[in-house]
Order: structure tokens, then C-alpha cells, then sequence
């Protein structure tokens, strides 16, 4: 288990390492500048606002210098396109928003889909089977970038305490949450239906039932843990979904996350920042992951018998 | 999804194609496939949709950029089916001409996933050893990186040497304007999604020729002095062919969702030329007024995704009965 968690943080590291050095090198390559827009700079004051952001050298040095300030400073850099701001700021300030967005469309999703998949199992091939399953290729195939206006357009609308957009009362969340919540939902309902078709047909299933388990008990005390397993699986993959959905989400919502900055930090070209949010990212992937197996390993004695 | 096998012999998927009673693997799929009625529909709408998108065209004159100012938010009429756009443009023409797009990328994305990843993972499979487990904790490795982030950067990389290339190429080869802008459009898309789409397909291709690298007829294919090459393409490859198809036909509507994803973000394609996510994306912006031009290409989107979901799903089951959840 141990030697599990080791080799994982060193794979993060080495992985958001190569991702930040990356993005680095990729923002300076591409032609253009964070200081040039409609209104042409003369070239001296050009000069000398790189200069004031230490973007004047080298782009090595460049590089030595933000991973020194990064590592013995814990300093991500000033944002070039919100004037005032530090990379670190900005995420202190939008990551909170984004991670109860995402929480609750991962609970919401989890909520909704892990019961739904178990009763498509439980009623196989009956009406409710069908149904579900039908909801689910609809949650997958429905993106969130066409639910969220629908969603804005038939309930935020006729809902009073419902708002269209923006982030100010409580509820604000909720529309948000749902439409970054209904893919994850569909999967997790998916996986889970297959989950326990495949567990109702062990063995020890069997020999429960003949023994005279209330099918109920079963399902609960014996099915329901290993079921989960190909869903809990499935949770990195939907923490990235998450995290790519709240792109859109957030711009279709007016949601003050840090979703938005990354979109416009990609096309504002915003160096510190772009690498500042996609070192993050990285982070909370590997995090999410880890957490992952780590849940995974708890459930299943097999896996935890073999590290 | 359901799958009716009656007079079929159930063999295991994957073993050798010809056999004494002279049904191939691939006939048996065929024959399973085709008792499932949703993979079927599914079959048939994409087909209808293919031909929409491409044939279509051929016969009447798509026109998806033309403003008409005094023709705006039409509703349906003879002349435009499905009404006309803030700009008077007919909605219609957008819809095929952001469906050539739209499936041009994923097409054309996840047959390239589809070359390197059958490369990539047949060589690490086939090899074996220590390069077999360098190479795949260098996909490993990859596939802990939030995938769309690092296409989102790739793609603004190499925009400028493909639009660099594409006048290269209409001024000094001297190829058609249109096509080359056409593509040059696409094709900065195309490889950003390629080059970090094909890492699950490396992991299911690696999966088979790790397996199939260690069964006797390779072995003596190998004693009878046959290449490496010819090995790998002739023998492995073909048996290999079942898994390769079906997380290939998965991989086109998720590619769809990436791209309609970056266009709607507007890091996709650039105006005035449309995707159906861009489409979406503009719809949006009159749901109050028009709702249509936002729930007729998410209809068509949607419906594009379920069908050729449903098709994946049906061809898992008929390629490979044992791994169907049904």
C-alpha cells in the first residue's frame, strides 16, 4: 500500500513537472504576446513591461528563475491579464467556487447514478432497466454545453428562486451542478449496472440466496460493495470530466471558478497564469487518482493482497 | 444492449478466422449485429446522417456562409428548411456544413489514434521486456494529464505552422484554395486531438499482441524465418483486428464531444466557418428569441452521439459476445 502511494507521487511529480515545462515553453512558442492587443505598444515600453515581469531573458533563465521562485518562494508568478493580481491569488480566490461546483455535481452524480444502475440491475430487462438506461445514453450523449442552456431556458425561467446566470445567492449552484453532474450521473449508472449484473452471478450470490438471505440483505451487505467497483474506477476519469466541463459550465453560467480563467488565460496568453492553473490542474488530478486507488484498494481485498 | 444469438455457434472472439463449418468471426458479427434492432437503427441513422453531410452536397449548392440582412431569424420555409440565422444564413447549410467538420475531425483524428496506436502498443506488446514497460509508463504517465488541457495547448502551438504550410502549399504547389483553407481550418484540430487520443488505444492494442506474441503459430511463423514486420502486420495484427474496431467505433463520438467541446469555447474552429459545437455555441446566444438555433443542432448533435454509441455498444456485443453486460 505504501509503496503504492510512493510510486504514485513520484509518477505525479515527474508527470505535473513535464506538463507545467510543457506549457511553458508551448505559451512562448506560440506567436504573439500577452501585451499586445488591437492597440499597437511602441517598442520601448513594450521592453520595458517585459522587463518589469522578468519575461526580458532567455526563455532557460526564464525557466530557472519560475521554478526557483515556485519551489523556494511558493510565488506563481504575477497574472499578465488581470492587471494587480498574483497567479496565487486568483486560484486562492477561484478555486473555492469551482471545487463546491464540481463536489456537488460529483455527489449529485454519484447520488443519482449509483442507485439508478443498481435498480436497471435488479429489474434486468424490465421497464425500469430500459429506462434507466435510456436516461443514461441520454446523459452521455446530451453534453453539457447543450443542457446548460436548456436548462436556462425551462427551469431557471419559470423557477423563481432558480437564477439564469451568475453566482450570488446559494441557489446559484444548483443549475450549474446539475448539467456538470447528469454526464457523471450516466456513467456512474452504466457502470454500475454492470457492475452487479456481473456480481449477481457469482457464486457466493448463490449461496447466499439458497441460504435464505432476504434479497435485500444481499444486495446491500454482499452485492453493493463489489458492484461499485468499476464506478469508483470510473471517478478519476469523471474528476477530469469535472474539471473540463467547468470550462464550459462556468462560462455558460457566469460562475467566478477557475474554469474561466483557464479559457481566458489560453486565449490572453497570460504565462504565469496559464502555467499556474495548469500546475493545479495537474495537482488535483494526481490527487483524485490517487484517491482513487487508494478507495480502491479499500474495497477490494484482492488488490490489497497483491501491493 | 440485448443481442439475440440463436442459430449462431458462439465461438471465442479473437481465434483464428477460418474454421470447418466456413462462417468467419467476421460473418458471425454480422449475422449478431444484425439481430440487434438498436444497433441496426443506430447503423441506418448514421448512415442517413453520412450521407446528408457528404453526399448531399455533391447535388445541391451548400451556400452555409451567406448573409442575407433582411432575412434574419426566419422560420421554416420552402427556400430554407430550417429557417435562417442572426445573419440571415440557413440554418440548414450550417448544420451540413458543421457536420462535414465536426465528423472530418473525429474521423480523421481517430484514424490517426488508430495507426500510432496500433504501432505503438502491436511494437511494446510484441517486444516485450524492459522497452514493453518503459513504453508504457510513458503512456501511463500520459494518461494521468488532464487529456483536453494539454490539446487546448497543442492545438494553439501548432496553428501558426499549419496556416504557414497551407499558404506554402496554395502558393508554391499550387493546390485549390478552397481545399487547402478547408483543411488548414481542421487540421491544427485534428493533430492536437491525435497526438494524446491514442494512448487507451496503445494500452487495448498492447493488451492483445502481449497475449498473442506468446501462442505457438507465432512462434512458428518465427522458426519459419518470418520479419519481425511481417509478424506483426500479417499475424498479429489481424487478430488483434476485433478490440482495435470496437474501441475505434467508441472513440468517434467522443472525439465529436472534444471537438464541439473546444469550438464551443471558441478554441476550435474559427468563424465564419461552423462545427456543431460552434453551432451550439452560437445558438446560444438567442435562446430567449430563437430557440431553434440552438435545439436543432443539439438535436442533431445528440442524435449523431447516440447512434453511433449505440453502434459501438452493438459491435462490442457481436465481436465479442463474452464481455457483453447483457
Amino acid at each position: 500500500m505504501l509503496k503504492l502511494v510512493i510510486n504514485r507521487l513520484v509518477q505525479a511529480i515527474v508527470v505535473v513537472f513535464a506538463l507545467v515545462s510543457f506549457t511553458f515553453f508551448a505559451v512562448r512558442l506560440i506567436p504573439g504576446n500577452p501585451f499586445v492587443n488591437e492597440k499597437a505598444i511602441p517598442e520601448h515600453i513594450l521592453e520595458q513591461t517585459q522587463a518589469a515581469y522578468g519575461l526580458d531573458g532567455n526563455w532557460i533563465t526564464q525557466f530557472g528563475i519560475y521554478w526557483k521562485n515556485v519551489l523556494v518562494e511558493g510565488d506563481l508568478g504575477p497574472s499578465l491579464s488581470l492587471y494587480g493580481r498574483t497567479v496565487t491569488g486568483i486560484i486562492s480566490e477561484s478555486f473555492p467556487v469551482s471545487l463546491m461546483l464540481g463536489l456537488l455535481a460529483l455527489v449529485m452524480g454519484v447520488g443519482v447514478g449509483l442507485p439508478l444502475g443498481a435498480l436497471a440491475a435488479l429489474r434486468r430487462n424490465g421497464i425500469i432497466d430500459y429506462a434507466s438506461m435510456i436516461v443514461a445514453m441520454a446523459g452521455i450523449c446530451v453534453p453539457s454545453f447543450v443542457l446548460g442552456p436548456l436548462f436556462q431556458m425551462y427551469l431557471a425561467r419559470n423557477i423563481d428562486w432558480l437564477s439564469v446566470a451568475g453566482w450570488e445567492r446559494p441557489s446559484d449552484i444548483i443549475l450549474p451542478a446539475m448539467a456538470l453532474g447528469t454526464g457523471v450521473a450516466a456513467y456512474v449508472a452504466r457502470l454500475t449496472r454492470g457492475g452487479m449484473l456481473e456480481i449477481l452471478s457469482q457464486d457466493y450470490i448463490r449461496t447466499a440466496r439458497a441460504k435464505g438471505v432476504p434479497p435485500l440483505t444481499i444486495v446491500v451487505r454482499h452485492a453493493l460493495r463489489g458492484a461499485v467497483l468499476p464506478a469508483v474506477t470510473y471517478l478519476g476519469p469523471a474528476f477530469a470530466a469535472i474539471i473540463t466541463g467547468s470550462f464550459v459550465i462556468e462560462t455558460i453560467f457566469q460562475v467566478p471558478g477557475m474554469g474561466q480563467h483557464f479559457v481566458t488565460a489560453v486565449t490572453s496568453q497570460d504565462y504565469f497564469l496559464l502555467q499556474g492553473l495548469v500546475m493545479f490542474y495537474g495537482l488535483l488530478m494526481a490527487a483524485a487518482n490517487l484517491s482513487v486507488d487508494i478507495a480502491l484498494a479499500a474495497l477490494n481485498p484482492r488488490l490489497r493482497a497483491k501491493s | 444492449m440485448a443481442v439475440a444469438e440463436p442459430h449462431v455457434p458462439t465461438r471465442a472472439a479473437g481465434a483464428a478466422a477460418e474454421v470447418e463449418q466456413g462462417t468467419s468471426l467476421w460473418q458471425d458479427a454480422w449475422l449478431r449485429l444484425r439481430h440487434n434492432k438498436l444497433a441496426m437503427a443506430s447503423l441506418v441513422a448514421v448512415l442517413l446522417i453520412l450521407a446528408t453531410c457528404f453526399v448531399v452536397p455533391l447535388f445541391i449548392d451548400l451556400d452555409p456562409n451567406a448573409q442575407r440582412l433582411d432575412n434574419k431569424f426566419a422560420g421554416p420555409s420552402a427556400e430554407h428548411w430550417l429557417g435562417t440565422d442572426q445573419l440571415g444564413r440557413d440554418l440548414l447549410h450550417r448544420i451540413i456544413e458543421g457536420g462535414q467538420i465536426s465528423l472530418l475531425v473525429a474521423f480523421f483524428a481517430t484514424f490517426l489514434t488508430g495507426i500510432i496506436g496500433i504501432l505503438y502498443g502491436g511494437i511494446s506488446g510484441y517486444v516485450g521486456g524492459k522497452l514493453d514497460s518503459v513504453m508504457m509508463r510513458i503512456v501511463d504517465g500520459l494518461l494521468a494529464m488532464p487529456f483536453l488541457i494539454i490539446v487546448i495547448l497543442f492545438r494553439e502551438l501548432i496553428k501558426v505552422p499549419v496556416e504557414k504550410l497551407s499558404d506554402w502549399l496554395i502558393a508554391d504547389v499550387g493546390l485549390s484554395t478552397d481545399l487547402v483553407l478547408r483543411f488548414g481550418n481542421i487540421a491544427p484540430l485534428i493533430v492536437a486531438i491525435a497526438a494524446f487520443g491514442w494512448l487507451t488505444m496503445a494500452r487495448i492494442v498492447r493488451t492483445q499482441s502481449a497475449s498473442l506474441v506468446e501462442l505457438e503459430y507465432i512462434e512458428a511463423a518465427r522458426s519459419l524465418g518470418i520479419g519481425h514486420a511481417r509478424i506483426l502486420l500479417r499475424h498479429i495484427l489481424p487478430n488483434a483486428l476485433g478490440p482495435i474496431i470496437i474501441y475505434a467505433t467508441l472513440t468517434v463520438p467522443s472525439f465529436i464531444l472534444y471537438e464541439a467541446t473546444l469550438s464551443f469555447l471558441g478554441l476550435g474552429i474559427e468563424p465564419p466557418h461552423a462545427s456543431w459545437g460552434s453551432l451550439i455555441k452560437e445558438g446560444a446566444n438567442f435562446l430567449e428569441t430563437r430557440p431553434a438555433l440552438i435545439l436543432i443542432p443539439g438535436l442533431v448533435f445528440s442524435g449523431t452521439l447516440f447512434a453511433l454509441n449505440f453502434l459501438g455498444d452493438g459491435l462490442r456485443d457481436a465481436l465479442d459476445p463474452k464481455s457483453s453486460k447483457d
